[in-house]
């Protein structure tokens, strides 16, 4: 009993038919992720050519100033670092120590629950609310001014959800057998943590510390909420002093500007040579987001080779 | 028996049972206090949530308390720092709405393509190239947006749209619609790989194409997953800050058309934020009532994003 010639001619037809569709999906595929990194590049490229008279060592060094050529991002990437100096000195030993107690200690509770659906939703709540929060709670009702310490506690707050994830999933890829054998050398739970967990889980923590100040370092709206000045053409104290006791902490209620923040006030002025000031700074800055993306993914991947429990 | 009776005697002489027990207790305090420590770490978050609650209402208050709340909702209006001063917030929500829905027809459309692409026909190869670049570009800082939509991407639109104004809601929304692509292209995708293999070999076993495999039986599967993407891109676009504050103008215009510059909620805090209003003024009242509305919004959006993602996870 075989089929009449037309009708697995028709049959045919409709396999190469179905099997061009799943090939043009392909390229469909192939487009749209060629789009995702087509503007990875363009917006790079285009950052790096319009920039490109403006990127030398002086840059680095000089102060922002009313002459677009004589502008620098001195001010702006030393407010960087203090602030994410403050940053990650609250957010990583906070959102670790959450990590924690979420995954080793929190008993089944209703509490328990509250606190995961929390961070879940702080996760997701928009950057600009946070800085909302800061201009009211930090800038007037505790009276820490518009300075680093409160930017620094401001993002803090905004890339804890991201640490306590990190450290939530790093500790929770570890298997219980570890714990079990600490247990039954007599160890207790805090020496379990200390000596086993904290270490075993130290390369995923590190990844997600990572991406959360990367995310730190570029974000805009809550410092600009603060009513952080844009136009700052001086240093914070230095942190180190040559008289004793040789640490000054002033530079923690010091006004400052950061990257972000010098990159928006350049581009929102009409005059294109303060745009091409933008663009050199906006290419340091995503080189600077990359590279912290490009150590983390780098973590992960050789984390996820070496390790086998 | 007795003998052993008093060898154990003559052991716990030596080293009394209560040292030991002592040691212990001392341990049990150390670890005690080593557990509130860490319990307080994770409680803060909760403080956290506490005090952007009470610093929206607590000045939201005050401004409802010399704007009624019905003309807040209805007037079409919005000049909170002019003399005669109009509170609608429907003008902002018009900007919000606007430039959400495009970057929403950006994200959806290529984001659900590459997610159904990169759980249904990418080699493990590809898809480990691709997802850390998808994890890039959601790890550009987005002033940096904001100047690419600014300088080149209204540009090269008004290449083809004479008319296009310098600040709109389009450039921005485009801008902003491929920022969220990997909020919507990895939260489908994880839906779609956590779909049991036995359904793809069922539809297989029938004879179906990839495609056919992909678009019929694993989409449909994974759809309260993919959902929970969509929403969750959409409470990323509503909340998204600076792309709209450079690209999109500042002023308050209440649009439909997003050929026009108009404001938005999160810009127009911005735009406040960079003026210098003094603590306690109306002006100043009206950013945490305008952050509220948008708080309202975007917890809404997640809560039902987070729901919907539960469920898919629960049914296999």
């Amino acid at each position: 009993m075989s089929l009449p010639a037309e009708e697995i001619a028709a049959i045919r037809a409709n396999i190469a038919s179905r099997k061009t569709r799943d090939l043009i999906f392909t390229g469909l595929g192939i487009l749209c992720l060629a789009i995702a990194m087509m503007t990875i590049a363009a917006l790079f490229v285009d950052m790096l050519v319009t920039g490109w008279e403006r990127l030398r060592p002086e840059f680095f060094t000089e102060f922002p100033s009313r002459r677009a050529a004589q502008a620098g991002i001195l001010s702006a990437w030393v407010g960087s670092v203090l602030v994410m100096i403050v940053t990650a000195s609250v957010a990583v030993p906070l959102g670790v120590a959450a990590g924690i107690w979420l995954e080793e200690y929190a008993p089944k509770h209703w509490f328990t629950d509250l606190i995961e659906i929390n961070i879940n939703n702080l996760a997701g709540v928009p950057s600009i609310i946070y800085g909302l929060l800061a201009l009211g709670l930090f800038v007037y009702t505790f009276g820490l001014g518009q300075s680093v310490r409160t930017a620094g506690l401001t993002l803090a707050l905004l890339i804890l959800p991201v640490v306590i994830v990190a450290t939530r999933e790093a500790i929770r890829s570890i298997p219980q057998m570890i714990r079990e054998a600490a247990y039954a050398m007599g160890a207790t739970k805090w020496q379990t943590v200390k000596d086993h967990i904290l270490p075993y889980s130290m390369p995923g923590i590190l990844t997600g510390i990572i991406i959360g100040l990367s995310r730190a370092i570029g974000e805009t709206a809550p410092i600009i909420t603060i009513g952080a000045l844009t136009f700052i053409a001086f240093l914070p104290p230095a942190p180190i002093t040559d008289v004793a006791p040789y640490v000054n902490f002033e530079w923690l209620k010091a006004p400052f500007t950061v990257m972000p923040i010098q990159i928006f006030n350049w581009t929102s002025r009409p005059d294109p040579a303060f745009h091409q000031n933008a663009a050199a700074a906006g290419a340091i800055l995503v080189a600077m987001t990359l590279s912290m993306n490009a150590l983390a993914i780098w973590l992960r991947y050789r984390l996820r080779k070496n390790i086998k429990w | 028996m007795e003998s052993v009776m008093t060898s154990m005697a003559a052991a716990s002489a030596a080293r009394p049972v209560s040292a030991r027990l002592a040691k212990r207790a001392d341990r049990h305090v150390k670890e005690r206090i080593i557990e509130a420590i860490l319990f307080a770490a994770a409680a803060i978050s909760v403080f956290v949530t506490l005090g952007i609650l009470y610093v929206l209402l607590k000045e939201s208050f005050v401004f409802f308390s010399q704007v009624p709340l019905w003309d807040y909702l209805t007037d079409t209006q919005w000049t909170p720092l002019f003399d005669d001063a109009h509170f609608g917030i429907i003008v902002l929500l018009s900007g919000t709405a606007v430039s959400s829905f495009v970057a929403l027809l950006v994200a959806i459309p290529i984001g659900t393509t590459i997610a159904i692409y990169l759980s249904e026909f990418a080699s493990p190869r590809a898809r480990e190239i691709a997802k850390p670049i998808l994890e890039v570009l959601s790890g550009i800082p987005t002033v940096v947006f904001g100047f690419f939509a600014l300088l080149f991407v209204t540009p090269i639109l008004q290449w083809f749209i004479p008319s296009l104004p310098g600040f709109s809601l389009l450039s921005a929304g485009l801008v902003m619609g491929i920022m969220i692509i990997p909020i919507v292209s990895s939260i489908s995708e994880d839906a779609m790989r956590a779909v049991p293999m036995a359904l793809r070999e069922g539809s297989y076993a029938m004879g179906a194409t990839r495609l056919q495999t992909a678009l019929r039986v694993v989409f449909p599967a994974a759809i309260s997953g993919i959902a929970a993407a969509y929403i969750l891109g959409i409470a990323r676009a509503v909340g998204e800050t600076m792309i709209l504050a450079i690209a999109a103008g500042m002023q308050p215009n209440l649009v439909w058309n997003p050929m026009e510059p108009a404001a938005t909620i999160t810009s127009f805090i911005v735009q406040v934020a960079l003026g210098d209003l003094p603590h306690g003024s109306v002006g100043y009242n009206t950013i945490f009532a305008a952050g509220l509305t948008l708080m309202l919004f975007t917890l809404v959006f997640n809560m039902l994003g987070f729901w919907l993602q539960r469920r898919y996870r629960e049914r296999y």
